[in-house]
């Protein structure tokens, strides 16, 4: 067998470049005669702008131009607003967002004046010289708040409010349910904001060529096609004079799922001015430069029998978009709209979501985007209904999983959920984490009076991935179809060339797309060149988020592989003379079953298909497969998470004593390259749960956009991690895979909370704000404390949210 | 101010103003992009080089601070082509899947690199403790520590 086929832990073929440093990101490039940007963004959450006396940057050597919103739409620099793909609703409400603010700054961070200069050094140097005169305006800064319109951000809307959207296929039942459930359930919880940080800041570069025509914008994106259709549209350059490339990308997690003004300011002054135009954001102005995830309310309520079966399920949610409405910033909740009841076979369901705005940074698609917002209610809800019934948390769950015998099964949500069986991962994840001896452990502990409480948290998700449809798609209103373009091609010398429009930035795609190619025509992944982020290369393409790549993008380059190996055997029994079904493609050779000798090699076949100088009647010359996929359905990848966490009574410290994770994403095609998306996801999702926030004060001040006081997780914060897995693959698509990027974030947020209510539950605590600091947890334990010896556990919770 | 650094091996002598870091000569001063800037406060390690073989953030050492030191970046651990040797960590990245966008990764090698020469045979608790100061976004850090730990006892033979 040849190494490296489907199912291989094959160390990747990108890692040469990155390991050595040989690897372009985009702030590497070397673009001579480039002038650089330098952002001059509003310190102000709300203000009028006022003159911008931009003189003494002017009169800066190597200053070149300073622009503002007003100069910028009076030369006709854009040729439509910047885009939202995503109106949720037909009434939704949008303001017009130019990448330079015009007359008033809505977030810190909104770009009031843009400086061009002949190095990145004098831009930083004349972006402070540049006077703004700010008349601040009161602030919009808690979401509540907004929704009460008590101060309109955007007076032409003449609200806050950009929409509201509901799913509720039978009012009537959901109704029912609750008014004849044993137990309900009614709980309310905040996602903080928070920054995405991938390693690598943003960056662009417009380049046009010296003599008019094309411009070749380089991006740090992950969306390297979508954005040339957006570049486009909003700066009204013809898109066949347009080239996106994608360099190296260090990292998005959704951050660079997003068209920013940054990219239509580049290119808009490149072509105004005719040489090449770049930009390299800073750490500090990625803070509120960059989308935020997350930032909602959540109300969910759960409707039980005297059994403990959820009969219902009731979420409401008030979502932060931000100061405006970025590429599929409505959306995102709507991502997770389906998922409130996730794994259990909940027969009632509502749901239903208003986005509105405020003055900070807007909002976007984050690592999971609404699926870790969805799993984290459902998760903690029935975490609540378990203790109200004094069930284990194990226990609840497994009277509510959806049955494995079930699927397809047909969600009160409105999905088909392809295949599950739920209850195996639990099991597991409770072995891993060794339940049972950790409980013997926390009782004893608890029985002694120490100090130092051990909790365990489990979580149970599904999440629907492989986005996505196009009809479905269409059904939500988001702009954009879900396919994805891949074209396998053998070239004379028997070499294989993929060209896929999935944009890679960590994914390790040339691996794994080289072992689905290499496992088809058997032959050896290193024979297989995979070529992406480049729109000249492969021009058509959907781009990488949502966990789409591999049950979209990767079951396109299967199947176009399909077709090459289809017209391959075509080919090769015309020359054999034989039937095409008597034809099998064996390490790379095309033989004639039962006899072997009469055989070609299949570079023997593409040369000629390449040379197309015997080839069947009609045939087309060259052997090549090209196929774009649109799936039939979303993948529902699940599994369970299980944490032990130790927390300190005295100081409210937390500590991640253990963490173990059991998923299923269907077939593996690299399981090494799986459970590297898990570990990365995990600590993203317990950062959440522990350090993570966008700390904002009354005023609309971002308190930590830097990475001194904005606490990502380093190595000496979190363990290393047990992972086990199932395998249930997707009959959806021909591979059986699922998706695997957001998993770890999706689980991980709740598991740990989880953990910890669980540790605390003896105070009688029944809730943790997130991110649960140690002051945080220590505000908790105190107000409960002073709670129970007012009068009970019962006040505790109402203390504890107040204390909030 | 002229400095003369010997950077991976070779003597270069360069012009810089005073304020220029080390990170910001390597990079654009002398082309060396394999160093990373990931933040613009000290706090991500991406830019971590060897000063005299010990890491240093590079974004914390002014460039006439070196003068007359010995600087090994990414770059001078392994020679460069198609089929050349990579450096013991590198590989052992490489094997252990220690990275997936490969933003942090020189920075985070060149941690480890100085991690394993000041102790050779570290626990995992060592690891994690002495890379700190190196933030990744995309491993969660566990194939990392393998990485290291898959490292130690082979690094001896190798120079930096």
């Amino acid at each position: 067998m040849t190494a490296g086929v489907i199912g291989d832990r094959l160390p990747r073929k990108e890692d040469r470049r990155l390991v050595t440093g040989e690897a372009r990101y985009i702030d590497d490039l070397a673009i001579p005669g480039a002038l650089w940007m330098g952002m001059v963004r509003s310190p102000f959450a709300h203000a009028r702008i006022g003159s911008v006396d931009a003189s003494a940057a002017l009169a800066m050597p190597g200053v070149r131009h300073v622009f503002t919103g007003a100069d910028l739409g009076d030369q006709g620099a854009w040729a439509n607003a910047m885009p939202c793909a995503w109106p949720v609703t037909d009434d939704m409400k949008s303001p017009d967002h130019w990448p330079v603010a015009v007359d008033k700054a809505c977030y810190m961070g909104d770009i009031v004046a843009v400086v061009v200069a002949e190095d990145r050094y004098t831009a930083a140097d004349a972006v402070d010289a540049v006077v703004v005169d700010y008349d601040p305006l009161e602030p919009v800064v808690d979401i509540e708040d907004a929704a009460e319109d008590r101060v309109v951000i955007h007076e032409d809307l003449g609200t806050n409010r950009s929409y509201t959207w509901t799913l509720s296929p039978d009012p009537d039942a959901v109704e029912r349910a609750f008014a004849e459930a044993a137990h309900t359930v009614r709980e309310r919880y905040r996602h903080q904001r928070l920054i995405p940080v991938a390693m690598e800041p943003r960056g662009v570069a417009a380049v046009p060529a010296a003599h008019g025509g094309e411009v070749t914008v380089y991006s740090s994106t992950q969306i390297p096609h979508i954005l040339k259709v957006m570049l486009a549209v909003t700066c009204g350059v013809p898109e066949h004079k347009l080239r996106v490339i994608a360099p190296a990308v260090g990292g998005g997690f959704g951050s660079k799922l997003d068209t920013y003004a940054e990219e239509f300011l580049a290119l808009a002054l490149a072509t105004r001015l005719g040489v090449p135009v770049r930009w390299t954001e800073t750490r500090s102005e990625a803070g509120v430069g960059t989308i935020h995830g997350r930032g909602l309310v959540q109300d969910i309520e759960l409707a039980a029998d005297a059994e403990g079966h959820i009969t219902a399920v009731r979420a409401r949610l008030l979502s932060d978009m931000g100061a405006y409405l970025q590429l599929v910033t409505p959306g995102i909740p709507i991502l997770g709209a389906f998922l409130y009841h996730g794994v259990y076979d909940v027969p009632a369901y509502h749901f239903e979501c208003t986005g509105v705005f405020t003055n900070r940074t807007p909002t976007d698609a984050y690592r999971g985007a609404g699926r870790p917002e969805a799993t984290y209610a459902l998760e903690r809800a029935v975490d609540s209904l378990a203790r109200r019934m004094g069930l284990d948390p194990a226990e609840i769950r497994r009277r509510n999983y959806i049955p494995p015998d079930r699927f397809p099964y047909s969600s009160s949500g409105g999905l088909t959920y392809d295949s599950g069986n739920y209850e195996p991962t639990l099991d597991r994840a409770l072995e891993l984490i060794g339940h049972d001896r950790v409980r013997g452990e926390q009782a004893r502990r608890r029985a002694a009076g120490d100090t130092r409480h051990l909790g365990i948290g489990v979580a149970t998700y599904v999440e629907m991935c492989g986005l996505a449809p196009s009809r479905v798609l269409a059904s939500l209103k988001y702009a954009a179809g879900g396919w994805e373009a891949a074209t396998v091609r053998v070239l004379p010398t028997g070499v294989v060339q993929v060209a896929s429009g999935a944009t890679p930035h960590g994914q390790g795609h040339e691996t794994s797309w080289a072992q689905i190619v290499a496992d088809k025509l058997g032959i050896d992944p290193d024979q297989v060149e995979v070529l992406h982020s480049d729109t000249a290369v492969v021009p058509m393409g959907m781009d990488t988020y949502g966990s789409r790549s591999l049950p979209v993008g990767g079951v396109a380059v299967a199947l176009a592989t399909d077709e090459v190996i289809a017209k391959a055997k075509r080919i090769a029994a015309h020359q054999l003379e034989c039937a095409e079904e008597d034809l099998e493609l064996v390490e790379g050779e095309l033989r004639v079953r039962g006899t072997p000798s009469k055989s070609l090699t299949l570079q023997a076949v593409a040369f000629e298909a390449f040379s197309a100088h015997d080839l069947p009647d009609g045939m087309a010359p060259n052997l090549v497969g090209e196929v774009t996929y649109d799936p039939p359905n979303f993948t529902f990848p699940f599994g369970t998470h299980a944490a032990v966490v130790e927390v300190d009574e005295e100081t409210g410290r937390v500590e991640l004593l253990d963490y173990a994770a059991v998923d299923d994403c269907g077939v593996q095609i690299n399981p090494m390259i799986v459970e590297g998306q898990l570990h990365g996801g995990i600590v993203q999702g317990a950062a959440q749960a522990l350090w993570e926030e966008a700390a904002y004060d009354a005023d609309g001040t971002l308190r930590n956009p830097t990475l001194v006081d904005y606490c990502v997780p380093s190595a000496a914060e979190v363990p290393s991690f047990r992972l086990d897995h199932t395998v249930t693959p997707s009959p959806t698509n021909p591979l059986g895979v699922k998706g695997i990027g957001e998993a770890g974030t999706i689980a991980a947020t709740p598991t740990v909370i989880n953990a910890i209510v669980d540790a605390l539950a003896p105070l009688g605590i029944t809730d943790v704000p997130m991110p649960a600091t140690p002051e945080r947890v220590w505000a908790a334990i105190r107000s409960a404390r002073e709670a129970g010896a007012a009068g009970g556990a019962g006040q505790a919770q109402g203390a504890q949210e107040a204390a909030r | 101010m002229e400095i003369t650094l010997t950077v991976n091996g070779e003597e270069v002598t360069g012009d810089v103003e005073p304020r220029v870091l080390l990170v910001h000569h390597l990079r654009d001063g002398l082309g060396l992009t394999g160093t990373n800037v990931g933040c613009d406060t000290s706090s991500c390690g991406a830019c971590t080089v060897l000063l005299d073989g010990e890491s240093v953030k590079s974004c914390t050492v002014l460039a006439v601070q070196a003068d007359g030191h010995e600087v090994t970046t990414i770059e001078g651990l392994a020679p460069a082509g198609a089929n050349g040797d990579l450096h013991p960590v590198q590989r052992a990245f490489h094997e252990q899947h220690g990275l997936q966008c490969g933003f942090c990764t020189p920075g985070m090698v060149m941690a480890a690199v100085s991690l394993l020469k000041e102790n050779p045979n570290p626990t995992e608790s060592d690891v994690r403790m002495g890379l700190e100061g190196n933030l990744c976004r995309c491993t969660g850090y566990h194939n990392i520590v393998k990485a290291v730990l898959a490292a130690a006892g082979q690094t001896q033979e190798v120079p930096a």
